[in-house]
């Protein structure tokens, strides 16, 4: 009873799904730089700043490769995802349906909700590296795949059990509560890493360059730790949203926003979130690193009860918690968009559940650059299709929104286009050996040209694109 | 008067969460000292900023 008025509490929300969103809707740029500085500082940051220690970045190569790689994103953002937003003012569901057709559309769904599921459990991981503290379990270690202990099970049980729960019961405390949190969080990430740069030997501003090269961010790798370059940082930040701007998943949010200008307001949350809070995490990393003698164990919540006290447990519990929380609902919409008449607490709970068993593996921690450079890129050939069937398709006198036009369930030629881009990015990846970081960028080209030419092929005879037209 | 009081005790919090790390930096207060301080910020803050936020959200 509780949870049938509560769904239909949910359901009652008018989201605008099917139809455009009206002028009077429509937000001003403050609202987006609030809410893309709150998204981007989140549990996933206590993860990848260490990462790149970890992995022997450079200091210099981070910074300049941050910086870059950061305003390459916000500008994929600002001219590619914005301004088909604000004409269409369409969700990217509702925009892939005309463009793809349903059964299209279903397993872009699908892969999207799975790797939402991925993504929340590896926050429910990092939530649980706080909250098991106090019990004093073993954490894992950088190397690890598959659970180290029993205890380590039941807390990430907990702790997922308690996420799903409330992404069950209200999404939109848990929304409300993340904006209160955003920017506390940004505050604990900047101050727990300025309390323990003493401990590096930085007394002073100007000694802070040369213990950051020497110390935090060194340019030798872990144990067992591939190398990254510049290069690695700078694909990597720009790639790491990649389904967001690239895939045009933020078609969903930049569609209330008045201009497409609101695009550059993700810079808030890029050099916040990806710019400072990798910095912070990463320092805080290096002061584990030299106190435990370059252990291999990886361990957001003790690195951050050590610099911040229960404060930094707090923030990492906190940033878990309201990273995961979302995502688990958000797989679940998207689980619900392929069978429309279950009840949404029932997928979310099942989505939970899916989620926090795979937050017991802490390979989803260990190897969050590969899991997120792979859900950027898994997601990437659709946003070519829509940047692509936007701008170019009319200009070569083929039609827009194929699937909507002809009432066709699969688009073939956006299949075909998702299909074989994957296709040549795996081939690039094992017969060349490009690392997943940088294949999002030929696989975006090769995507607008596969597009472009089944679109030729696939599309209706002349006769009936004239008589569309 | 109500509204200035609680952004205040609001704002106090997120001071109370950073000032407390400069002044470690700086050799000024102890670690220990530091960590409560930002408990005493972060209790602040979550206690206040609802309303805070809320009211701000409020047309004037």
């Amino acid at each position: 009873m509780l949870f049938d008025k509560l769904t239909a509490r949910l359901e009652s929300v008018q989201e605008y799904e099917k139809e455009p969103v009206p002028v009077s809707k429509l937000k001003r740029w403050t609202s987006f730089l609030g809410m893309y500085a709150g998204e981007h500082t989140a549990g996933t940051e206590f993860v990848i700043g260490p990462l790149f220690v970890a992995h022997g970045v450079s200091a210099g190569a981070l910074v300049l490769g941050l910086l870059i790689g950061n305003l390459l994103a916000v500008l994929s953002w600002a001219f590619l995802c914005a301004p088909i937003a604000v004409k269409e003012r369409i969700t990217l569901y509702y925009k892939l349906e005309k463009i793809c057709g349903k059964n299209l559309t279903i397993a872009y769904n699908l892969v999207n909700a799975l790797m939402f599921c991925f993504l929340a459990g590896s926050m429910i991981a990092v939530s649980a590296s706080a909250v098991g503290i106090p019990f004093d379990i073993p954490m894992a270690k950088l190397t690890d795949w598959l659970p180290g202990s029993i205890s380590w099970v039941i807390i990430v049980m907990i702790v997922g059990a308690v996420t799903t729960l409330i992404a069950t019961l209200g999404y939109e405390q848990v929304s409300r509560f993340a904006n209160i949190a955003a920017p506390w969080m940004i505050l604990v990430f900047i101050a727990a890493a300025i309390a323990v740069l003493p401990e590096l030997g930085v007394t002073s501003f100007s000694d802070f360059w040369s213990v950051a090269q020497a110390k935090v961010w060194t340019g030798t790798p872990l144990a067992g730790q591939s190398k990254f370059t510049f290069w690695h940082v700078m694909f990597f930040a720009w790639f790491c949203n990649m389904a967001m701007h690239i895939g045009m998943a933020d078609l969903s949010i930049f569609r209330y926003a008045k201009s497409w200008k609101s695009g550059f307001t993700s810079a808030a949350g890029m050099y916040v979130g990806h710019y400072f809070a990798w910095l912070a995490s990463g320092i805080l990393y290096a002061v584990f690193l030299q106190k435990s003698q370059n252990s291999l164990e990886f361990a957001p919540g003790p690195i951050a009860y050590y610099a911040a006290g229960i404060t930094g447990a707090v923030c990492v519990i906190i940033a878990g918690w309201t990273t995961a929380n979302p995502t688990i609902y958000r797989a679940g919409l998207a689980i619900q968009a392929i069978i429309p008449n279950s009840k949404t607490w029932k997928v979310t709970l099942i989505v939970g559940l899916i989620t926090t068993a795979a937050a017991c593996f802490p390979a989803l921690v260990m190897r969050l650059l590969d899991f997120v450079a792979l859900y950027g890129l898994l997601l990437m050939p659709m946003g070519a299709v829509i940047f692509i069937d936007f701008y170019i398709l009319p200009k070569l006198g083929l039609k827009s929104n194929l699937a909507e036009q002809t009432g066709q369930k699969v688009n073939w030629a956006a299949a075909g286009t998702w299909v074989f881009t994957l296709v040549f990015c795996l081939l690039l990846n094992y017969s060349f050996g490009v690392e997943i970081f940088f294949l999002g960028l030929p696989g975006w080209f090769v995507a607008v040209l596969l597009y472009i030419a089944l679109s030729y092929l696939v599309q209706p005879s002349r006769k009936l694109k004239a008589k569309m037209s | 008067m109500k509204r200035t009081i609680i952004g205040l005790l609001a704002v106090t919090g997120l001071v109370l969460t950073l000032l407390p790390s400069i002044l470690v930096f700086m050799g000024n207060i102890s670690g220990q000292t530091q960590k409560l301080l930002m408990l005493v910020g972060m209790v602040l803050w979550f206690a206040i900023a609802p309303f805070w936020i809320k009211k701000q959200e409020e047309p004037v």
